[in-house]
């Protein structure tokens, strides 16, 4: 058996070997020595466990990965140009794109960023309907993630399958509200689009009081199951000082007991006026980066029945807000929100011009991979789909 | 291989409790970006320190810092208690073209005449250097505040355009100092693993810059207007602009 | 005691199974194409072009060619031409409408922004969504003729909508007569010493329409005097929102 039928990837592992010495030894055939020999396999951008077109060449010892580099950009569509080149309204549809589980949080970031770059204002019942929105988002985004991580683990479907099914009821609620499922455009600079009507707020408030009977559920069968304690705990630990050094926001950085979530520190929209909790956990492994979500899902149920029931009469839109020919003031802004993923940043940059002068995103996806290397080192190949799944990317925001 | 996977055969109960934090914290920053600037001046005294103001309503002021000390700076920044700017959360480039400002310079001749002195107009053509620039925003973890803004600049755009990096300080500029070597063409020198992040390796120019070009590999398409139209013409034929008239009734 | 979590994990799982087959909660997928889903109100598509009169809809286009949603377009997928003469429009104005309107659909990526920045509520989005072609750009691309469809069919598919839609364009329709009554009645005022107010009060009697949503031919032929030459987009049924 020659080295190329073996393993049919390149079989030549170019870089310096990860024990220090020179360049790493060619592989030899499996029969021969497999202890000791590196592997270098391509997984992805086809693969399903990567959640998208992400690709991970791993150099394997055995099983055991040894070196990982994640390859970024077969979704690449130069986001930030194409925004650069519409109007600031026009950019607003394209965000949707960016984060397609979560365009409402999306949303939410653009505007929020545009209307600090404008200094405009937003009236109070659109910035519930923002919480609302972005709640949702987070109860949507999270049950799929925890689903997406069983099928990462080996569970089949079920999971997903259970977690696509109270998701699908909540994607009903946008789609009743804003005509698109996914692709929501709901969110204007200076309020929102739509007004729901009383029955939505109903259908709404009822889904998220029924929603803890589902968690209850889903946690009864995952949460206390042997096979998925064995395969997390302990698995992918990361501790707070890296954490917070490499940038990581979200549910992975407050997994490894850092206290930070942008809806407390920066307050933005109306979170001051909501009282929820922000988990934390202990130590940084899958096991507690799964808790995270399905505590934050709690908590956003909480802040979605304060939001219901607190949500004043008025209107929607600033009556100053324009939707054509919007110019902003000169100058920059960066606004930042907590979107399921993490911290979600927009820098926008205005030279008075009806199209933005420079206009960035910060992905939270993107920049919480920085550690996935340090996360997989030492752990099998299973192991490093299952701390992919943990991490929560989506590859539109990854590579805009 | 054996023993790195203990078999943790757990019930919850046996794992440590997570914990919940309930602060609601200010978002104020204890120093204003002057503070800031007047400590950086004595404590780094070659350094040329900038304030740059943002005139929009965010006014986040930003400071604008000369490439040989912004390692230090950045590293002070970052260990600095008051400051403790543990946490870079964004990191971009800008391209700033060469721009021509027109100056128009108004000389009074008095006249030999004797009658008022005639204003002469000057128009006088300066081309202002351009630059690509990385901005670094910094917030707090450990002290929950921010933004502090760091803008960086090269010295040209074709030649000089190196600046250091600040990976070694933050970890979280690693992708992002990628990103704008990948779409700016900024090289960050003791930068770990500098390639392309997004665009692939064989790739030649940098696209986020201003005066990219696209390459002409126009795709047909039937509402074509505007610049795409220009740039069509040279592709068109009779036939293909025939259709935007539709089936006869 | 261990695998009890995974017996209560199959417990959940059986749960599950069974309510499938009585609980709606649980089985939640339709037999699609057999048994269509309903779609909300609010759901959107791509586009169409709104006319009043189903019979001569390339006559009664609400669409005057100004060209704010092709520049507005994000993807810029809408291709207008204006149209070199001008035609009545639905109020007897003498309004330009477009020679050439043109959307590809598939670059559309039905964001709706056309319909918000339409002054003329010309321009709606549809509800059809089992397209499907054979020619990647000629069957996707859609010319006026195709993009029309009558004021009936925007009330089939967005009933509140049409009607908030309807109710507002008459009330701009009614605003513009008075206020042409006015400067008629000014101006026969001005000249006559005494004038007739049976006459100015008769003449626009029946361009006021009733508000109903039906396809009747809303139409004026004739434009009305002192506003047929009246400048491009002046008054009319524009209503910026």
């Amino acid at each position: 058996m020659s080295t190329s039928q073996v393993s049919g990837f390149n079989t030549q592992v170019s870089a310096p070997g990860p024990f220090g010495g020179p360049a790493g030894p060619t592989v030899r055939a499996v029969h021969d020595q497999f202890h000791g020999d590196l592997l270098e396999v391509s997984m992805g951008p086809q693969h399903p466990s990567t959640h998208g077109v992400f690709r991970m060449v791993v150099t394997l010892d055995g099983e055991q990965i040894v070196k990982l580099k994640p390859v970024f950009g077969y979704l690449h569509r130069n986001h930030e140009k194409i925004a650069e080149n519409t109007s600031y309204l026009g950019s607003m549809p394209y965000t949707d794109r960016l984060d397609y589980l979560c365009s409402m949080s999306t949303n939410w970031a653009y505007a929020l960023a545009v209307e600090k770059l404008d200094g405009q204002p937003v009236p109070d019942r659109a910035q519930y309907l923002r919480i609302i929105m972005a709640e949702l988002t987070r109860l949507l985004n999270h049950s799929c993630l925890v689903g997406f991580l069983f099928n990462d683990l080996g569970t089949s479907f079920t999971p997903l399958l259970y977690a696509f099914r109270e998701r699908e009821k909540i994607l009903d609620l946008f789609e009743s509200l804003s005509g698109s499922r996914m692709m929501c455009n709901y969110q204007r600079f200076g309020g929102c689009r739509v007004d729901p009507s009383p029955e939505w707020l109903e259908a709404a408030r009822r889904l998220a009081e029924n929603y803890p009977r589902f968690l209850d559920e889903y946690e009864a069968m995952l949460t206390g199951n042997e096979i998925m304690l064995a395969r997390t705990q302990g698995i992918g630990r990361l501790n707070s000082t890296h954490a917070i050094n490499a940038g990581l926001t979200g549910p992975v950085l407050r997994a490894s007991g850092v206290d930070y979530d942008v809806r407390k520190i920066d307050g933005y929209g109306v979170y001051p006026r909501f009282d929820f909790r922000v988990p934390l956990g202990a130590h940084g492994d899958t096991y507690d980066r799964y808790m995270m979500r399905i505590l934050e899902m709690r908590e956003s149920v909480k802040i979605l029945s304060q939001a219901f029931r607190d949500l004043p009469a008025g209107p929607i839109m600033d009556p100053k807000a324009k939707l054509r020919g919007f110019r902003p003031k000169a100058g920059e802004a960066y606004g930042r929100i907590e979107s399921p993923k993490g911290e979600l940043g927009f820098y926008l940059i205005s030279d008075g011009s009806p199209n933005p002068y420079r206009y960035r995103v910060r992905p939270p996806s993107l920049i919480n991979l920085t550690l996935l290397e340090e996360m997989c080192l030492g752990h099998t190949v299973a192991d490093a789909v299952v701390i992919l799944g943990s991490i929560d990317i989506v590859l539109g925001e990854v590579d805009r | 291989m054996s023993g790195r996977h203990p078999l943790l055969w757990t019930s919850r109960s046996q794992h440590p409790p997570l914990h919940f934090t309930f602060t609601h914290s200010t978002p104020t920053l204890l120093e204003t970006a002057e503070q800031i600037r007047d400590r950086l001046v004595t404590r780094f005294p070659a350094a040329q320190i900038v304030l740059v103001p943002n005139p929009g309503p965010a006014a986040e002021h930003s400071l604008l810092l000369d490439a040989t000390h912004a390692p230090d700076i950045a590293r002070f920044l970052r260990d600095d208690p008051v400051l403790r700017l543990d946490y870079c959360s964004n990191v971009t480039g800008v391209d700033w073209p060469d721009k021509d400002i027109t100056g128009i310079t108004k000389t009074s001749v008095p006249d030999p005449a004797g009658g008022p002195p005639k204003i002469v107009e000057q128009k006088t053509v300066r081309r202002q250097p351009g630059c690509l620039e990385a901005v670094y925003h910094l917030y707090s973890m450990a002290l929950k505040h921010g933004p502090v803004i760091l803008r960086l600049c090269t010295a040209n755009r074709i030649d000089a355009v190196t600046l250091p990096s600040l990976t070694p300080v933050w970890r979280a500029c690693d992708f992002q100092e990628r990103e704008i070597f990948d779409l700016y063409g900024i090289v960050f020198e003791h930068h770990p693993d500098l390639r392309r992040l997004l665009m692939w390796d064989e790739f030649k120019d940098h696209p986020m810059r201003k005066d990219y070009v696209e390459p002409d590999d126009y795709e047909w398409e039937p509402t074509a207007h505007g610049a795409v139209l220009e740039r069509a013409k040279a592709h068109l034929t009779p036939a293909t602009t025939a259709i935007k008239e539709g089936p006869k009734p | 005691m261990l695998g009890s979590g995974i017996i209560k994990g199959l417990a959940v799982t059986a749960k599950n199974f069974v309510g499938s087959y009585y609980d709606p909660a649980r089985m939640t997928t339709v037999e699609y194409p057999e048994q269509p889903t309903v779609l909300p109100e609010n759901y959107r598509n791509f586009p169409f072009l709104v006319s009043e009169n189903a019979t001569d809809p390339m006559g009664t286009l609400r669409c005057v060619a100004c060209q704010i949603c092709e520049k507005e377009c994000p993807p810029q997928c809408i291709i207008i031409e204006k149209s070199k003469d001008k035609k009545p429009d639905a109020n007897g104005k003498m309004q330009l409408y477009p020679a050439v309107f043109g959307i590809d659909t598939s670059v559309c990526m039905s964001c709706q922004i056309c319909v918000e920045v339409c002054p003329f509520d010309a321009i709606k989005m549809d509800k059809v969504f089992e397209i499907a072609a054979t020619d990647r750009f000629l069957d996707l691309y859609l010319n006026r003729e195709q993009l029309a469809k009558p004021n009936t069919y925007y009330h089939q598919i967005h009933p509140e909508e049409a009607a908030e839609v309807d109710g507002r364009l008459t009330a701009d329709r009614k605003a513009a007569e008075e206020k042409a009554k006015a400067t008629a009645a000014a101006k026969a005022a001005a000249p006559v010493a005494a004038p007739k107010p049976a006459d100015s009060a008769v003449a626009p009697k029946p361009a006021s329409p009733a508000v109903k949503p039906q396809d009747e031919p809303r139409r004026l032929v004739s434009p009305k005097p002192g506003e047929g030459g009246s400048p491009l987009g002046e008054g009319g049924p524009a209503k910026s929102s």
